[in-house]
């Protein structure tokens, strides 16, 4: 047996050891802290539904974390001081930018001097038009309560959308409690909604009816499979599916709905879609 | 502590006391001059930033994190864009542009120069050291090893990559402090007191010179920068020890100061020194000076001083 591979006393000096010992140590106590700093950040990533995101804000939260230097020079740019840097402490990640439509609105800046200012890409330079921003989307939360539902001419959010008649709409159908007037009702559009808020923040009640929200808790999302029947049958110029029985359909008394859904007349006048105007 | 350590202190407390009698006369600012404008620079930095709100002119925009100066010329700390790789984002041009601005500046004068004369802690870290000192907190505490702070620099990469976020931006005091004075983020400041108390009661000069990853980053950017400290009159020391006293890095002075025997250069390369230059102010017999890396030059020892010990030239 060689001395060089099996020293009596054990394979390692004591002063090495003691250097790995240290070492081991050392990796121990920084790998511990490095985990409890990943936690807590894991933990701060929800945001608190209130909290909107500047225009072009990269949409997916985590990636925005891994974009965003924290640098706050969207925050110097804004001119309207709606944007704020979180403090640490707050619900948002301390060192991002947000605003709460209730508090100061996005004005919806032609320019959009955020975005100009991010470094980063953390707000994403492609957004030229503001008019393409997804802040979030309005959406009214609360029926019970906007006084347009219960048949009043209110209509503050309405006329304060910056992209009146697109993003909101005044729907009208009759008022069932009186039977004889009508509620105006307002309506968004997702499509042309930027989010700015500047509807919530208009809303005359103390807790606003119409509240902007994060993108991610406005909308609803379909499976990737699904298909609206009506769009593909006009796409396609006729049924996917050669050969389908078109049963009779069922109604009450007598009513008779038109057969053959694809090819019936539009129950909904499409030339009316978002229509009425004050 | 036995009598003979008493005797020997006291003896060497006179003997110190003689020699500085006879020592040419160091005025306030020679003794505190670099302390002195790295304060003024670093109060300075803060003022590019409030120039907007408290005067009206906008000089810099943003923070240390990232800004623009005069609406041209963007910075952006490095350590937080490789973070950001870390975490997956491809930061645009503006960013990288700034990041290589900052990196090559520290890289080619002083990589830890950003500590001492830039990082808002280092007034708090040294506030604390001096506090300590006050309250004759004798006990060093909690020291771990000055490399720790490479450990931790690869633990904030790696975090950053794992969950996918700037992760060192959550607990960073140098951030937290400025977003405090330039945005009233004010909360973030107990993130600055914790330092404080961790170097005041928890470890001797804990955080700066062991712990702090950027310290540790900036370090290893400036292994090769040219501004440096030499102990070119080192044939003067008299073994004061009033430089490694006042020095937040000492392991950096001892291969330059005490190195003529054994051929060192007598300028201290070691990457963890700040060039602060309180050594420079601080020694009575003026064994340093700035210079850069390849001036291994030295000046002989101050004949006027020796011979002024010896009693009576006139
Ligand atoms: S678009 Fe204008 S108002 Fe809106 S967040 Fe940006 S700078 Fe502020
Ligand atoms: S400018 Fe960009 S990187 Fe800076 S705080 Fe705003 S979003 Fe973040
Ligand atoms: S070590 Fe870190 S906290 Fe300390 S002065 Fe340097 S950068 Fe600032």
């Amino acid at each position: 047996m060689s001395p060089k591979t099996t020293p009596p006393e054990g394979l390692v000096s004591p002063e090495r050891r003691k250097a790995l010992e240290t070492a081991a140590r050392t990796v121990v106590g920084v790998g511990v802290a490095g985990v409890l700093v990943g936690a807590h950040q894991r933990s701060a990533e929800a945001m608190p539904a209130e909290a909107i995101r500047p225009p072009g804000a990269i949409g997916d939260e985590r990636r925005f974390l891994s974009a965003c230097v924290r640098c706050g020079l969207c925050v110097s740019a804004c001119p309207w001081h709606t944007l704020k840097l979180a403090d640490a402490g707050e619900t948002v990640v301390a060192g991002t930018p947000y605003f709460v439509a209730r508090k100061v609105p996005c004005e919806m800046c032609d320019d959009i001097p955020c975005v100009k200012a991010c470094p980063t890409g953390a707000l994403d330079h492609s957004l030229v038009d503001i008019g393409k921003a997804k802040m979030g989307t309005a959406v009214l939360v609360d029926e019970e309560h906007c006084l347009n539902f219960l048949g009043l001419r209110c209509d503050v959010c309405y006329r304060d959308c910056p992209v009146i008649d697109k993003a909101i709409t005044l729907e009208l159908e009759s008022n069932p409690r009186t039977r004889k007037h009508a509620i105006f009702r307002p309506t968004v559009h997702s499509e042309f909604c930027t989010g700015c808020g500047k509807c919530e923040k208009s809303c005359v009640l103390e807790e606003a009816a119409i509240k902007v929200l994060p993108v991610r808790l406005a909308r609803g999302a379909p499976g990737a499979h699904y298909r609206l029947g009506w769009e593909e049958y006009r796409k396609h110029q006729g049924p996917l599916v050669e050969g389908i029985e078109d049963l009779p359909d069922r109604a009450p008394g007598d009513v008779t709905p038109p057969s053959g859904v694809p090819d019936a007349p539009p129950i909904i006048d499409p030339t009316k879609k978002g229509g009425w105007k004050p | 502590m036995t009598a003979l350590d008493a005797s020997s202190r006291r003896n060497r407390a006179t003997r110190l006391a003689e020699r500085d009698a006879k020592k040419p006369f160091r005025g306030f600012w020679d003794r505190h001059r670099f302390l002195i404008l790295r304060r003024l620079v670093q109060t300075g930095v803060f003022a590019l930033f409030l120039s907007g709100p408290l005067i009206g002119v906008k000089i810099a925009e943003g923070t240390i994190a990232s800004s623009m100066t005069f609406g041209v010329l963007p910075l952006t700390d490095p350590l937080i864009l490789l973070q950001s790789f870390a975490a997956g984002h491809r930061p645009e041009g503006l960013a990288i542009l700034g990041g290589l601005i900052v990196a090559a500046f520290y890289g080619l004068v002083s990589g830890r120069a950003y500590c001492a004369w830039v990082c808002p802690i280092d007034p708090v870290t040294d506030l604390a050291h001096w506090t300590r000192e006050k309250l004759g907190l004798k006990a060093k505490g909690f020291q771990p090893r000055p490399q720790t702070r490479l450990y931790v620099l690869v633990m904030i990469l790696v975090v950053s990559f794992a969950t996918g976020t700037i992760a060192w931006e959550l607990v960073n005091p140098i951030t937290h402090a400025f977003r405090a004075v330039v945005f009233g983020a004010t909360s973030g400041l107990v993130f600055v007191a914790a330092v404080f108390l961790f170097d005041l009661f928890v470890a001797r000069r804990g955080w700066c010179s062991h712990l702090c990853p950027v310290g540790a980053f900036y370090g290893l950017l400036g292994s090769r920068a040219y501004l440096r400290v030499s102990a070119a009159g080192r044939a003067g020391c008299d073994h004061c020890m009033d430089c490694y006293a006042v020095c937040p890095e000492p392991q950096v002075i001892s291969p330059a100061l005490e190195g003529a025997a054994k051929g060192l250069s007598p300028v201290i390369l070691d990457r963890d020194c700040t060039t602060c230059g309180r050594c420079i102010d601080v020694c009575s017999t003026s064994v340093f000076r700035f210079t850069h890396r390849l001036d291994t030059s030295e000046t002989p020892a101050p004949a006027a001083t020796r011979s002024n010990s010896t009693g009576d030239t006139p």
